[in-house]
């Protein structure tokens, strides 16, 4: 099958690879570029684990043609902390235990990056709307709401 | 505050003392992984090279296998194999052979007949999951289609299609002869017959899918020195090891199995069947091979908690006063066994559930329908009886004009009780599970009602076993005759002797040799009064012989890997003949666990404890 060549920012580095015609984006960034950060949990846009951010915007990469992403900034999980310092939201995650599989987990911490990136200061309500289309098996919700919460008001306890 | 009971025999390592982490805010062990995205589900291992591989499925529920044609599959572009049932060394198991529980009834790849919509028949390993998908498309099959049976009453009727032919009875077949789990305490008649009275009811719970987040899946690769390695998203990895080997045919030791990273099971990934797939196509294809369900396939063949039918009968006082429970029991568990049967002991074993019911009997089935065949989730073999149990203590607590809690209250079980499978009921709890319920929604009961305690009131007469009632119907061993024997609400035949927590234990006599009480294990001792029954059970009965069925690891043939290579000439006649090692003796007679030792050689160990 010909391969077209795709150039886009992955979590700000310059990234380049040859895809299929009709690849979707979270097969090229999983086995193409070796991301893992995104997961397949549908492949039908129900689940929101393959959640990315592009140009800002979120997304399903699951449903998401490759090949549209020509020359934007793709953001993962993956580059979330930016450094050896961990972004707010994985410590809140952290603190609040609002993980247990874990296997949602990079999908709803881009769904909430989306959250505050637009809206600093969300209600509960507003958090809630903005992981709606992710689906978590274990937590029941309630611990990523209230991690959210706490990265959005900085008041995160750390565990001494 | 009451002080934590610890059975020191049994838990030597843990102190009470040492008991300070509640109420400690704790970081789990994995968490950084999982916010940071490097989690190592099987799907983050990367494989050059790797293929793909896809099942062709059944759209029938019930249909003979005439004819596949994979013709036109072979010359699709980018497909390096198919795998039919032929190429699986050994097509058939099930689950709970590993410990030797159940006949082998279920093949990897279907060859003569589906029992379910989805059940596999065959296989396509390609270079992409597309082609993959492209190509089983293309596969023909010819399907006879035959009558299919989808609930669990009509599958017990006379003229029901047979599901799985191992079972001809569509049922399973406990210790190879009994149709049903059985439970009989006091004289069910009698309660019934002294009861203000009856009540009765009907419940059914629908198949429940796990739904994990993380689809089931294995990525399998040949690796050096002959072996296999296997990552996997399983949650049972020896189960998967041990299943793998036995349909492979294949030395456990030549299989490298990674797994503990899970993305979500809840019982769902226990069924040891992607594994065995993923690894066959490395087999076959020399090369990485990843077997992953996708969505569709994890709810249509994803193995779901099972349905099960209830109909319960409650003999009762007009004071609210249970004194006579009968239950029949239909697990739904679909085309193959799995770990149904297993279920259904989990549930026998919970009846009537936490109160103290002086007489009950249970019938309890596992049935085979063509439905997706069942296994574990959370609560397995529980869930679906206490939802009918405590379904139908509402229903009596309308029926006697009792506050639904009372009623709990007023029939619980407390600390010293006998329960009906002859065990005395320690640390119980419901009394004060349900006080500080009501207490949290606000719901008023009667000041008797909150005074009462789990500590109080058990025990004397309530931890007697009465004389147990044997029935026609139920007689054991009675097996199934064109009509399903509900638990029995008449009167019955046969007696068993009363006893009481410190001598009989077991008030019916062991029904096979292989099935003796455990007195040590479940805490009581057995009345040296019986000449019939040893007093020590544990004491070994026939040292000198091993088991009928001995285990023979030695003539398991040892994998072809290490088989020393033929000699071009006939050997020479001074060399020695091969040690025949000794066949494995236990120092000591098995005494619980393993029954039939031996039946599969593909485990080791687990015949120690």
């Amino acid at each position: 099958m010909e391969k077209t060549a795709l150039n886009f920012t992955l979590n700000g580095a310059e990234t380049g690879v040859f895809v299929d015609a009709g690849a979707n984006l979270l097969d090229v960034l999983r086995r193409g570029v070796g991301d893992q950060t995104p997961k397949y949990g549908c492949g039908q846009g129900s689940c929101g684990a393959c959640s990315v951010l592009i140009d800002g915007e979120l997304h399903l990469s699951c449903l998401t043609l490759a090949e549209t992403v020509a020359g934007k900034s793709v953001e993962t999980t993956a580059g979330l902390a930016g450094g050896p310092e961990l972004h707010a939201l994985q410590k809140a995650f952290i603190d609040g235990f609002a993980a247990q599989c874990g296997y949602c987990t990079p999908g709803m911490l881009m769904a909430a990056r989306a959250l505050l990136d637009s809206n600093p200061n969300p209600s509960r309500d507003d958090v809630a709307e903005a992981i709606s289309g992710n689906i978590c098996r274990c937590t029941g919700y309630e611990p990523i709401i209230d991690a959210i919460l706490a990265a959005a008001s900085g008041s995160g306890r750390r565990f001494g | 505050m009451t002080t934590i009971e610890f059975r020191k025999d049994l838990f030597a390592d843990e102190r009470v003392d040492d008991l300070k982490q509640i109420g400690k805010p704790t970081v789990r062990q994995d968490i950084l992984g999982h916010v940071t995205g490097r989690s190592p589900y099987y799907d983050d291992h990367l494989f050059d090279g790797l293929l793909h591989m896809r099942c062709v499925r059944s759209p029938h529920h019930h249909a003979r296998i005439r004819s596949i044609d994979t013709s036109a599959a072979e010359r699709m572009p980018g497909v390096r194999r198919i795998v039919m049932p032929s190429d699986v060394p050994h097509n058939i198991n099930t689950l709970l052979s590993l410990i030797n529980f159940g006949r082998d009834d279920e093949p990897l790849l279907s060859h003569t007949k589906v029992s379910y919509r989805g059940e596999p028949v065959c296989a396509v390993i390609a270079d992409t999951e597309r082609q993959a998908r492209a190509a089983i498309a293309a596969v023909r099959v010819d399907w006879e289609v035959l009558p299919h049976v989808l609930d669990v009453e009509e599958a017990l009727e006379p003229d029901a299609p047979v599901v799985n032919e191992e079972y001809p009875n569509n049922t399973f077949d406990y210790h190879e002869r009994y149709d049903h789990q059985k439970l009989r305490f006091g004289d069910i008649g009698a309660g019934f017959a002294q009861a203000d009275r009856v009540i009765e009811g009907r419940y059914q719970m629908s198949p429940i899918e796990q739904a994990p987040l993380e689809t089931c899946g294995a990525i399998a690769a040949p690796e050096t020195n002959d072996r296999f390695v296997c990552y996997t998203s399983t949650q049972a990895l020896f189960f998967s090891l041990g299943t793998t080997a036995k349909l492979l045919d294949i030395a456990s030791s030549r299989l490298h199995f990674v797994g503990g990273t899970v993305g979500g099971g809840f019982g769902g990934k226990v069924d040891s069947i992607v594994e065995p797939m993923a690894t066959l196509g490395a087999v076959l294809t020399g090369r990485p091979v990843k077997f992953m369900w996708d969505r569709p396939e994890e709810m249509q063949v994803g193995a779901p908690r099972g349905g099960e039918r209830w109909y319960i009968k409650d003999g009762v006082m007009n004071d609210g006063r249970i004194v006579a429970r009968s239950f029949t029991g239909f697990f739904d568990c679909g085309a193959y066994t799995r770990l149904s049967s297993y279920a259904i002991i989990k549930a026998t074993g919970h009846l009537p559930g936490p109160y103290t019911i002086p007489n009950v009997a249970s019938n309890v089935y596992c049935v085979y329908t063509n439905r997706t065949p069942a296994t574990a989730m959370r609560g397995f073999g529980i869930t679906g009886v206490d939802f009918a149990i405590e379904s139908h203590m509402d229903k009596v607590a309308e029926a006697v004009g009792m506050d639904p809690v009372e009623l709990r209250i007023l029939n619980a079980y407390r600390d010293g009780d006998m329960k009906a499978h002859r065990r005395l009921a320690k640390n119980t709890a419901l009394i004060e599970c349900c006080q500080v319920a009501a207490d949290k929604a606000g719901w008023r009961i009667g000041p008797q009602f909150a005074a009462a305690s789990s500590l109080s009131d058990g025990g004397g007469d309530r931890a007697l076993i009465g004389e147990t009632v044997t029935d026609q119907e139920g007689r054991i061993g009675e097996r199934r005759q064109r009509r399903i024997p509900f638990a029995p609400s008449e009167r019955g035949t046969g007696r068993i002797a009363a006893g009481t927590a410190g001598e009989a234990v077991s008030a019916a006599r062991p029904q096979r040799d292989d099935m003796q009480p455990e007195p040590e294990r479940i805490g009581h001792k057995v009345s040296a009064a019986d000449p019939e029954r040893p007093a020590q059970p544990a004491a070994p009965p026939a040292p000198a012989a091993p088991p009928p069925q001995a285990p023979q690891p030695a003539q398991a043939t040892p994998p072809p890997v290490y088989e020393p290579q033929a000699p071009a000439e006939p050997p020479a006649p001074q060399s020695p003949p091969p040690a025949q090692p000794e066949p494995y003796r236990p120092s000591e007679p098995f005494q619980r666990g393993v029954k039939r030792p031996g039946a599969s050689r593909f485990i080791s160990g687990t015949r120690r404890r």
